[in-house]
């Protein structure tokens, strides 16, 4: 009984310990260093690792959801006789909430966890020390770059899944279902909102793709460095970072319709 | 993957970003950049206006003309006051007039215009003075109820 509730207390402040750890390193990743040409080069480098090899899985998925909504909402609506709205339900659907939150899901999985292994192996393989060594900060030369460049990506991928999900919508709804395409655009064009639905979306997004890229590189630095903690890292990454995206998602939306 | 081959990946990756962010404002959130002058704004005065919003559409002959740009309430006669933006091309006469229609069953709220016979045509900030208010379905139901009432 009592070794039980040590070990809720020792686990209790290794908690509290790894949020304060995390918070130093975002402060101390954040600063990608003064060397504007190679810093970008660097981001580049990241940005085609995080954003163009996700893109295949983010437009597939986009897709897919986009077809899905049209299907369900047409079952849905047509009952209502008002299948004229698919094109204002799929659209918002996907540019308020699917958009960000998916893509921010399948960024965890796809480009996160890569993040993690990653950086995770370095420390094993102790590349990380043989840097600090020769008088390079790794937290300028490895974890910014990386933290820049998932920032820039997530943004991108978001409205990419939104806009290949709007036409998959519609051609299941146009296509396949018969619905009026004048109506599907029009009542789309009609009932969203520039800054209300687009922009909101894609900030975010931004949000979202911060807090995932922070998750994945601050696990990799924080694990054990053994074959079994960069397992462990791994799995961590994924799971902290969903529940994440999804609890800011919550958050967020409610402070976004309350009118922000 | 050398560097350069690199950077042009990243930099169509941007590219295709930028389309997606035209695409969704023109494509998906309809908006549009009409010069501030292709357009005349003309009121019309409600007694109600149920649930009609801005940007709704205004119609006549079912084409689209129009938008609603502003609605306010007017504290002296508290009546609703509509501004709409009309296109250049469609002039109006006088004695159009106004009334707020539903899209379907469970459709938007819209403004539908019905020609007049007048020569003379509306200017910029003219008033249209016929108009008829939304039709609210309690409003219609209370009415029934009461006429039927009183007939007994």
């Amino acid at each position: 009984m009592f070794e039980q509730i040590q070990s809720l207390g020792r686990t209790g402040l290794a908690s509290a310990a790894s949020i304060g750890r995390a918070g130093v390193f975002l402060i101390r990743g954040i600063n990608p260093g003064r060397n504007s040409k190679a810093v970008a080069a660097r981001i580049v480098r990241q940005m085609y690792n995080l954003g163009v090899l996700s893109l295949v899985i983010i437009l597939v998925a986009g897709l897919f959801v986009g077809m899905v909504l049209g299907l369900q909402g047409y079952n849905i609506l047509v009952s209502f006789g008002s299948e004229e709205a698919l094109g204002q339900m799929v659209a918002l659907s996907l540019l308020r909430e699917f958009g960000p939150v998916v893509t921010a899901l399948l960024f965890a999985g796809r480009a996160g966890s890569a993040l993690t292994a990653e950086i995770g192996l370095m420390k094993a393989t102790e590349q990380l020390s043989a840097m600090e060594m020769m008088g390079v900060d790794p937290m300028q030369r490895i974890i910014a770059p990386r933290l820049w460049a998932g920032f820039l990506v997530m943004p991108v991928l978001a409205a990419m899944f939104s806009l290949v999900g709007i036409w998959g919508g519609a051609l299941v709804a146009i296509d396949m279902l018969g619905v009026y395409d004048g109506s599907y655009w029009g009542n789309m064009q009609a009932s969203v909102v520039f800054y209300d639905d687009v922009v909101k979306g894609l900030i975010k997004s931004v949000i979202f793709g911060l807090a995932v890229t922070w998750v994945a590189v601050f696990q990799g630095h924080d694990c054990t460095p053994t074959s079994e903690g960069i397992g462990r890292a791994t799995t961590n990454t994924v799971v902290l970072s969903s529940l994440l995206v999804l609890g800011l998602d919550f958050i967020l939306t409610a402070v976004m319709l309350g009118g922000f | 993957m050398n560097s350069k081959k690199l950077e042009l990946a990243v930099g169509a990756f941007m590219v295709a970003g930028a389309i997606t962010l035209i695409l969704l404002a023109f494509k998906v959130s309809g908006l549009s950049y009409q010069a501030e002058n292709s357009t005349y704004n003309i009121t019309a005065r409600f007694e109600n206006i149920a649930g009609l919003g801005e940007r709704a559409k205004v119609s006549m002959s079912g084409v689209t003309i129009g938008r609603v740009t502003n609605i306010r309430l007017d504290t002296k006669d508290y009546v609703a006051v509509v501004t709409m933006a009309i296109d250049k091309s469609v002039p109006l006469s006088t004695d159009t007039s106004a009334s707020i229609l539903t899209a379907g069953l469970l459709g938007e709220k819209y403004i539908g215009l019905t020609v007049g016979a007048e020569e003379e045509t509306l200017k910029d900030g003219d008033k249209i003075e016929d108009t008829q208010s939304a039709i609210v379905l309690e409003e219609l139901i209370g009415k029934f109820l009461f006429s039927k009432s009183a007939a007994q």
